[in-house]
């Protein structure tokens, strides 16, 4: 079977991520065209800027072909990534995928200098993992199709639904694998 | 383990380290692939925005108008910075002069989300740089060489980016600042431990910083390319020399059709190792900026000696 985890490379912190599967010693591969996604088996979509990603993923002409793959592969979004995944975002700036129903909040924690770090709990093995925010956004309107992964002062800040999960804040700035772990062994 | 509190307690978590380095370089870390352009307007922030930048530096005047006016470059008006953040999702950076601590404390009350400590500004200080680790917010400083860029980082810098010539609309500076950064990275690899205290001494740098690069071959923070990017083909060669980013100055505002050629060099940027993709956005574009040849410049005008 092929074992082969795109990483959507249109801007951000791909490499980060590409780095976290090498350690994992999974395959990975970049990801900026559609024939791209070929031989891939699951799909990050990585942190960065959401408007430029959205505005990449129309013009590289990867926008149908990431919603047709997200139909039976797994699909991870951080941060921008996880912008891209949800059916609504506060900002028409970007066109969302529609992986997850949710509305994503675009800036929630705010500006740089309310970035931060914190040690939020995971539910799905109940340990505490240290997670950097970077103008991290918001989740809301969840439906019950979702599930909360974790929470950060109460708010969701990490979701699942089927084989995708969506995160607010970045694993793949931290020498933590668990969070990569779990999705793959989802 | 017992657990004493509800549910909602339990999902509390704790804040830690408020402004940690790990979070500065965070953002830098975002910004990779992406093209941080100039702008002096809120209408400018909007196209490059449109375009695809993934951050914009706001300042009053470009780094080409800043070389023709001559007088003393400074912060730029909050004001006209607030409008800029007014107007767009991107992350907002700004310059103050080198050294010049206070204007980086009002840029930081702003809530800019990057400072530039730039030689495009005029230095406030021939001796000494601003203690950047004292600030929540994130600094980007410029090189020329290894031993610079060490410097910054030792005061706390978050991300670098090599000098090259701003304004100048020529890559020359940007290419040779690349290499020798990449030059002296490549070479401290294959150096054994005990020269690496009479490298620091040479370079003028930390001695932990110089250990760092050493054995990983990289700068500890992202480290980007500037000065003198004006068309996609630009934008490709210094990502394929090492640049993780671009910043693109005069390059945008100063060609005929700014939103074309933004846009092109956003495309560049992430495809810079594809040649099919540089030759299709590199088709058609309006005439780039004009530009100065080195010998134009007399070496007092030269921005890229500023810093120390």
């Amino acid at each position: 079977m092929n074992n082969t985890v795109g990483v959507l490379a249109l801007q951000g912190a791909y490499q980060k991520h590409i780095d976290i599967l090498s350690r994992l010693n999974i395959e990975s591969r970049l990801v900026r065209k559609a024939a791209e996604l070929e031989n891939c088996n699951a799909l990050i979509l990585p942190g960065g800027e959401s408007t430029t990603i959205s505005l990449l993923i129309q013009k590289n002409g990867l926008y149908e072909p990431i919603i047709d793959f997200a139909k039976n592969h797994a699909v991870m979004g951080v941060c921008a990534g996880m912008i891209m995944m949800a059916n609504e975002v506060d900002d028409k700036r970007v066109t969302p995928l529609g992986l997850i129903p949710f509305k994503a909040l675009r800036n929630f924690y705010g500006s740089q200098v309310h970035s931060f770090t914190a040690d939020i709990k995971l539910k799905f093995n109940n340990s505490t993992f240290k997670a950097p925010f970077i103008r991290a956004p918001g989740l809301e309107n969840l439906t019950s199709d979702v599930t909360i992964l974790a929470r950060h002062n109460g708010d969701a800040v990490m979701i699942g639904a089927g084989n995708h999960i969506a995160l607010s804040f970045h694993p793949e700035l931290t020498d933590d694998t668990r969070i990569h772990e779990y999705w793959l062994s989802k | 383990m017992i657990n004493t509190t509800d549910n909602n307690t339990a999902d509390n978590s704790t804040n830690t380290a408020d402004g940690a380095f790990e979070v500065k370089v965070g953002l830098a870390e975002m910004l990779k692939g992406g093209a941080i352009m100039d702008v002096t307007n809120a209408e400018q922030a909007k196209i490059a925005e449109d375009a695809g930048a993934c951050a914009v530096m706001a300042l009053e005047r470009i780094p080409s108008d800043i070389r023709r006016d001559g007088g003393v470059a400074r912060m730029s008006d909050p004001e006209m910075i607030q409008q800029i953040k007014d107007t767009v999702s991107i992350p907002v950076m700004a310059k103050c002069r080198i050294g010049h601590f206070a204007e980086a404390q009002i840029l930081q009350a702003l809530e800019v989300d990057f400072i530039d400590e730039s030689e495009v500004l005029t230095p406030a200080d021939d001796t000494n740089h601003i203690y950047k680790n004292d600030f929540a917010v994130p600094f980007v400083c410029g090189a020329t060489n290894l031993g610079e860029a060490l410097r910054r980082i030792g005061e706390g810098a978050a991300m670098m980016r090599t000098k090259g010539e701003a304004g100048s609309g020529n890559i020359v500076e940007a290419v040779r600042h690349m290499r020798a950064l990449q030059d002296e990275m490549q070479r401290l690899t294959r150096l054994g431990k005990e020269q690496l205290m009479s490298v620091a001494k040479e370079l003028g740098a930390p001695y932990d910083l110089v250990c760092y690069v050493a054995e990983h071959g990289e700068l500890p923070v992202p480290n980007f390319s500037a000065g003198g990017i004006a068309t996609p083909a630009d934008a490709a060669l210094v990502r394929q020399l090492g640049a993780q980013a671009v910043f693109v100055g005069s390059g945008i505002f100063k060609s005929d059709d700014p939103a074309a050629r933004a846009a092109a060099i956003v495309k560049a940027t992430t495809h810079f190792d594809d040649p099919a993709v540089l030759l299709e956005v590199s088709r058609g574009l309006q005439p780039a900026m004009k530009g100065l040849a080195m010998s134009e410049i007399a070496e007092e005008e030269r921005l890229a000696v500023r810093g120390w």
